[in-house]
């Protein structure tokens, strides 16, 4: 062994870089066939996706998915996570052995500019030259496009049609058994002369003292002159890195104030510096390797075709009002045969239990609690998927990009941002990701509103207590022949929520200062048919957390209400409930009070309670309680039980139309889902926000069940 | 020479080539790294309804833009 070779590595590790779009996560997909982790970023909640996969050489190889970015120069937070790490490896903390630099190849000039940024870092970059299926054959020369930009290798592909994979992982062990880094030592820009002479003072500072290569000196200079914040970086970046010697930070910033100056007498603007350098050496290769560009600004592609109606002034939002409509509808109507199956299935299977075991406690405590309460809720695994399934194909086509376009007008009439439109869709299916998703959006004010409405838009988890509710107490007919009345009154619950956040965006947009500027630059993808493998994939990654929710939370509740719902043993001359004179029975009269004025009676208020820790965890409570309360060897069936019970008293039914109604109005805007909060605490890095909106809706929530269940009373209901 | 406009007041389909940028020094950054740097040309593909967005068509790809924004960013015609 050569004495100054590094140390043999266990893993050798991969870094995925490329812009937003540019088909990154479906590479990702690919090469880590699906096995991956999700965790998050140290210090932040956004997901970092990594994933183990053994090289043909025998090397295990760790691949890294970093958000898409456009820049290492850090604007939005998303950016801001990609150039803090990589500050870290440019200081050797968590250093890839090799960079997948991910470039679309219908897009190269732009894709290029992340491209010519990685090359500068002094880390192999291999280039995924991805969607070229989306590119004439013969167009792109590939050999002269590595040759121009000095890198490990550029692999044509396309990995909606799964090609070119093969080739990136051969070129990957290629990377790791050669230890020679065939880059050149100069940066490749053309800087005019007047420039780089006033700018020796800055990369003489990157060479001295941080022991940069020349190369990377000269990048690292011209991206703090540009920005401010780039400059930043080096101050402090989250756990690992403590940034730079505060003496040389302040010489940094010296010099940079100074060359700004010289730069200006020069006639040059320092913001524009950096990408003015790098896009005429883009433009430059561009011209090379690239054939036929003369008709690109003018033709009228596919894309544009679609968008002319389906971005229409009137035809636009009438279709996407139908596909939102339709949706709804279908998660409604499609589930409805999965449904009964699941349900058929926990029933038989807790018969069979009844029939082989003996009956006893761990009986009960398996057909009441067990079955009885996560079974109520797997039921709902069919609705999930399938709203799921939608709004990931919505996202994957490029059709959503549109709607944000469609809607930004209104959105900033409400203090909200076009971008706003994705996050609070994905509400749809669970707030926490959209919370995450509000990232893109660059402003402050708009993102904070954009968090703070976020839980209105009924979440996936509503979806099984609105699915009870309707079932059980809503008439099943249709209106018209062909509108159903429970898929409307679903529709209503929806845009209830929707109508009510975007009030309220109004309301707080009047109260809540502006910081920094907003804009809404962009980009709007082609649309394309999604790759049906990551849409699937997506929707089984959300069906697994869901399973694994109603495996754990709702398990564990489940259990622990058995007991308190089952002890004391009521003596057998008790006429009436059990579970009334039980510990869990107490609790509920406890409760009872306060929630009576909005019909809801002691069960409901231990379903209240349960579903601090998730909304649907009020399934599971009301069929545990069920449950337990039934008192011959049979399996309840929650909703006829529903509507079967009785008060005692009165011999009227309990539960009725105006209840139900009531209470999903309740759900609509009740704060419940304890891990929103948590993660707009982490989001907004204070407690004032989350305590600012448990207070909000628990009052939106309690109020207009309340005049919900008054007004119904009063009218005679 | 031909006369300096600004984006917003492009009709769809013009396409101009970008001489500058005025106001907004941050949006600026952003869009010469997307690519909209002086020289470059650009066409105007939609305006959206009721004062809403643009839609522009820069090097390969379709980008929105305010139309506050696009005030900020001069070009010359091509007849």
């Amino acid at each position: 062994m050569a004495p100054n070779s590094s140390p043999k590595k266990e893993v050798f590790r991969i870094a995925l870089l490329g812009n937003p779009n540019s088909g990154k996560t479906a590479i990702f997909n690919l090469l880590t066939k699906l096995r991956h982790k999700v965790s998050n970023y140290p210090g932040v909640t956004v997901e970092q996706k990594t994933g183990l996969i053994r090289l043909k050489n025998g090397k295990m190889a760790e691949v890294i998915d970093l958000p898409g970015t456009y820049s290492l120069t850090p604007e939005s937070l998303d950016e801001k996570i990609v150039a803090e790490e990589v500050t870290k490896w440019i200081h050797n903390i968590n250093k890839p052995d090799v960079i997948i630099s991910v470039v679309d190849a219908s897009n190269l000039s732009r894709n290029l500019y992340l491209t010519t940024q990685l090359t500068d870092l002094g880390i192999p970059v291999v280039m995924a030259l991805n969607m070229m299926d989306r590119v004439k054959s013969g167009t792109i020369d590939h050999h002269l496009l590595k040759e121009k930009l000095g890198i490990q290798s550029v692999i044509p592909m396309s990995a909606k049609q799964k090609w070119g994979v093969d080739q990136l992982l051969e070129q990957l062990v290629d990377v790791s058994e050669s230890s020679a880094k065939d880059q050149s030592f100069m940066i490749p820009l053309n800087i005019p002369s007047q420039v780089s002479e006033v700018l020796e003072p800055v990369t003489d500072l990157f060479r001295e003292h941080m022991g940069y290569s020349p190369r990377l000196a000269v990048a690292q200079a011209l991206r703090i002159i540009t920005r401010k914040s780039a400059l930043d970086l080096y101050s402090n970046v989250g756990t690992d890195f403590e940034g730079i010697d505060p003496t040389i930070f302040e010489k940094l910033s010296s010099v940079r104030e100074n060359f700004i100056q010289k730069l200006g007498i020069l006639n040059y603007s320092h913001r524009i510096l950096e990408a003015t350098l790098r896009y005429a050496l883009i433009d430059q290769i561009i011209n090379d390797v690239q054939a036929d560009r003369t008709k690109v600004l003018n033709e009228v592609t596919r894309s544009e075709k679609l968008d002319r109606i389906l971005t229409h002034k009137w035809l636009g939002p009438v279709i996407f009002i139908s596909i939102m409509y339709l949706i709804f509808q279908s998660v409604f109507t499609f589930a409805a045969g999965p449904m009964d199956w699941i349900d058929a299935l926990m029933h038989r299977l807790g018969e069979t239990i009844l029939k082989t075991m003996e009956s006893g406690m761990l009986r009960d405590l398996i057909v009441d609690g067990v079955i009885g309460g996560v079974g109520a809720i797997l039921v709902f695994l069919p609705q999930i998927l399938i709203l799921v399934f939608f709004l990931t194909i919505l996202e994957d086509s490029g059709y959503m990009a549109r709607v944000a376009f469609m809607l930004d007008k209104m959105m900033t009439k409400v203090g909200l941002h076009g971008r706003s439109a994705l996050p609070l869709i994905s509400g749809y299916a669970c707030a926490i990701p959209g919370i995450m998703a509000s990232r893109t959006i660059d402003s402050w004010k708009e993102r904070l509103i954009t968090i703070l409405i976020l839980p209105l838009m009924s979440c996936s988890a509503r979806l099984p207590v609105y699915t009870l509710l309707i079932g059980a107490f809503i008439p099943a007919t249709t209106i018209g022949g062909f509108i159903s009345l429970q898929g409307l009154v679903l529709v209503f619950m929806y845009i209830l929520g929707t109508g009510v956040a975007f009030i309220l965006g109004w309301i707080f947009s009047k109260f809540i200062p502006v910081q920094g500027k907003s804009s809404f630059v962009m980009e709007m993808p082609p649309y394309r048919f999604p790759i049906m493998g990551s849409v699937f994939h997506q929707v089984f990654t959300r069906g697994k957390l869901f399973i694994k929710n109603a495996g754990q939370i709702i398990l564990a509740i489940s259990i622990v209400l058995w007991f308190i719902a089952s002890f004391p043993k009521s003596p057998d001359s008790v006429n009436g409930n059990r579970v009334e004179h039980s510990y869990a029975g107490k609790l509920g009269k406890l409760v009872e009070p306060i929630i009576e004025p909005l019909g809801f009676d002691w069960k409901i208020g231990i379903g209240l309670i349960t579903s601090f820790a998730a909304r649907e965890v009020m399934v599971s409570t009301l069929a545990t309680l069920y449950s337990v309360e039934n008192e011959d060897d049979s399996v309840v069936h929650l909703s006829e039980a529903l509507v079967e019970d009785t008060d005692p008293d009165t011999g009227k039914p309990r539960y009725n139309i105006l209840i139900a109604l009531s209470l999903m109005i309740f759900y609509v805007f009740a704060a419940q889902c304890m891990a929103t909060f948590a993660v707009v605490k982490v989001e907004t890095n204070s407690w004032k926000w989350p305590i600012f909106m448990i207070c909000y809706m628990s009052i939106l929530a309690y109020g207009s069940s309340f005049l919900v269940y008054q007004g119904g009373r009063w009218l005679g209901y | 020479m031909p006369e300096q406009l600004t984006i917003a007041q492009l009709s769809t389909d013009d396409v101009a080539r970008i001489v500058g940028f005025s106001g907004s020094l941050e949006l600026q950054s952003r869009l010469v790294e997307m690519g909209f740097l002086p020289g470059v040309l650009i066409r105007l593909i939609k305006r959206s309804a009721f004062g809403g967005p643009f839609q522009l068509k820069v090097r390969d790809y379709y980008v929105s833009l305010r139309k506050n924004d696009s005030e900020n960013i001069i070009v010359e015609k091509l007849i």
